[in-house]
């Protein structure tokens, strides 16, 4: 049973992977729109892009780990 | 281990997605001490060749005109040098040999990774802690080496109104101890994720009716699985940048 | 189910160093850590003095070297640029001279021939002007004497008219008689 529930909880845990997805999709989409209205910025500002993406997604990798820790180490 | 014996039983899973990451001794013997040379070690020193080969035997013959390899070597060079002047600024290109072997550590570990059969030294939370804390420690003894009290003004945010500062510092002060923490499980967590799924994939290549798919999303994530390994070592060298600029200049 | 995970977790513990396949994840068997670490760490110092001894100092003298070659490069582009442009210049000024001395002949020779002409033009004038006024004396002394002889026929005639009627002129009223017809 509590194997079970922890399974349960590392498919809950994996949703957060998906909410990062959507940060990802968000950074990177208003970087895109940004750099169609000023393409001549937009160069400069690809690390800045980066940068954006990288924290956004370690929140979503976080909860993948949670959910790693569930299935596995728990 | 309640996963692998059902798929075995079923005949499905016949192998658990994170066996690949098994630390494993390479010449016999049980127990791994601090000395015993295991696959990880295998592929540490893969990569090691590796980057001797690319960027000291690859430009020995220091021509003008650069040939593949060299070419390859001089665009490694350029785009983390680039990287480090831009984001700390001149002073910072003394940190720039450190920055360099981040990189190059962490590009080919995660691209020779990706190669059949291999072990992915940076799937390790062992590696990529070490790798952070280095970062994290030299950023905050040079820091306080070079600025004393005043690399405090790092979490003292002298821009905010003064009844926010003490909350901002606090913030500052939890984001500034959870780096280390995101910096190396971002790296880890991104490649074992990917080399895991590709894994769980392969698994379901075993079941007929749907192998067709599981090949295609094999290949699939295979391709950003590449795109993952380069652009995860430049997030944590770009990071690593960022946390360095802080330690050359603190205070926002 | 429980107590087989929990029975399976103990065996497991028991056979991570090294059992084909442990469970759970290998990332958090901290038995392998200290081994990882280690080996990174040499890994890493191995990688650097690589990198700081040999490979960037070698890359950035080539890149360097490029650099400064293209430079030079540039550099010689421009002198010889420069030279171009210099003669270039020698060339419109040696024109430029050579046609302010053509204009500067031209004109010279030109006034030379003015003043010849001027010169010749005035003796002319000059030698017309002498000779019409010789011819205006000549002529002048032609009428002067016509009107004199003009005016002694006159009185002679006159005379002899007055004689051939029978009178007796006298020659002072003839005389004013024939100059004031010959003012009429």
């Amino acid at each position: 049973m509590e194997g079970q529930l922890a399974h349960i909880g590392a498919g809950l845990a994996a949703i957060g992977s998906g909410a990062a997805a959507i940060g990802v999709g968000n950074v990177a989409g208003n970087f895109l729109a940004g750099a169609l209205r000023n393409p001549s910025a937009a160069a400069s500002q690809t690390a800045t892009l980066f940068i954006g993406i990288a924290f956004a997604e370690a929140l979503g990798i976080f909860s993948f780990l949670v959910a790693l820790l569930l299935m596995f180490a728990v | 281990m309640a996963t692998e014996a059902h798929g075995g039983e079923e005949g499905g899973l016949v192998f658990h997605p994170m066996d690949q990451f098994i630390v494993k001794p390479l010449f016999g013997g049980d127990t791994i001490e601090w000395y015993t040379i295991t696959n990880a070690t295998l592929w540490m020193g893969i990569a090691v060749l590796a980057i001797i080969g690319l960027m000291v035997l690859g430009t020995s013959r220091r021509a003008t005109i650069p040939t593949r390899m060299q070419s390859i070597a001089e665009l490694a060079y350029g785009f983390v040098y680039k990287m480090v002047e831009d984001v700390t600024g001149k002073d910072g290109v003394k940190f720039f040999p450190y920055v360099m072997t981040l990189f190059m550590f962490i590009v080919m570990a995660n691209f020779l990774g990706l190669l059949p059969m291999s072990f992915t030294t940076t799937s390790h939370f062992a590696v990529t802690v070490v790798l952070a804390l280095l970062v994290f420690l030299t950023v905050t003894i040079y820091g306080v080496a070079k600025h004393g009290t005043h690399f405090l003004g790092l979490f003292w945010v002298s821009s905010a109104p003064l009844p926010l500062r003490p909350v901002l510092a606090i913030i500052e002060l939890i984001s500034y101890f959870v780096r280390p923490v995101s910096h190396s499980i971002r790296l880890a967590g991104n490649v074992m994720a990917g080399h895991a799924v590709i894994k769980v994939f392969a698994g379901f290549a075993a079941i007929a009716t749907i192998s067709p798919v599981s090949v295609v999303a094999i290949t699939a994530m295979y391709g950003l699985e590449v795109l993952v390994a380069f652009i995860q070592a430049y997030v944590f060298t770009i990071l690593t940048c960022v946390y360095l600029k802080d330690a050359l200049h603190p205070g926002h | 189910m429980a107590t087989e995970t929990h029975a399976a977790a103990g065996t497991a513990a028991d056979a991570a160093h090294g059992a084909a396949s442990a469970p759970g994840m290998p990332q958090l068997d901290f038995s392998t850590w200290g081994n990882q670490i280690f080996w990174l760490m040499v890994t890493l110092v191995v990688i650097y003095f690589v990198l700081s001894r040999i490979a960037l100092p070698r890359i950035g003298a080539v890149l360097a070297d490029r650099q400064g070659t293209i430079m030079k490069d540039i550099a010689a582009a421009e002198e010889l640029k420069a030279k171009a442009l210099d003669a270039e210049k020698a060339y419109e000024k040696a024109l430029a001279d050579a046609r302010s001395e053509a204009n500067r002949i031209a004109n010279e020779t030109r006034a030379a021939i003015q003043a010849d002409l001027d010169a010749a033009i005035a003796k002319a004038d000059a030698e017309i002007g002498a000779k019409a006024a010789e011819g205006e004396k000549a002529i002048a002394a032609i009428r002067a004497n016509a009107v004199e002889s003009v005016s002694a026929v006159a009185k002679d005639a006159a005379e002899a008219i007055v004689a051939a009627m029978g009178g007796k002129a006298d020659a002072k009223s003839i005389a004013a008689a024939v100059t004031a017809r010959m003012k009429g």
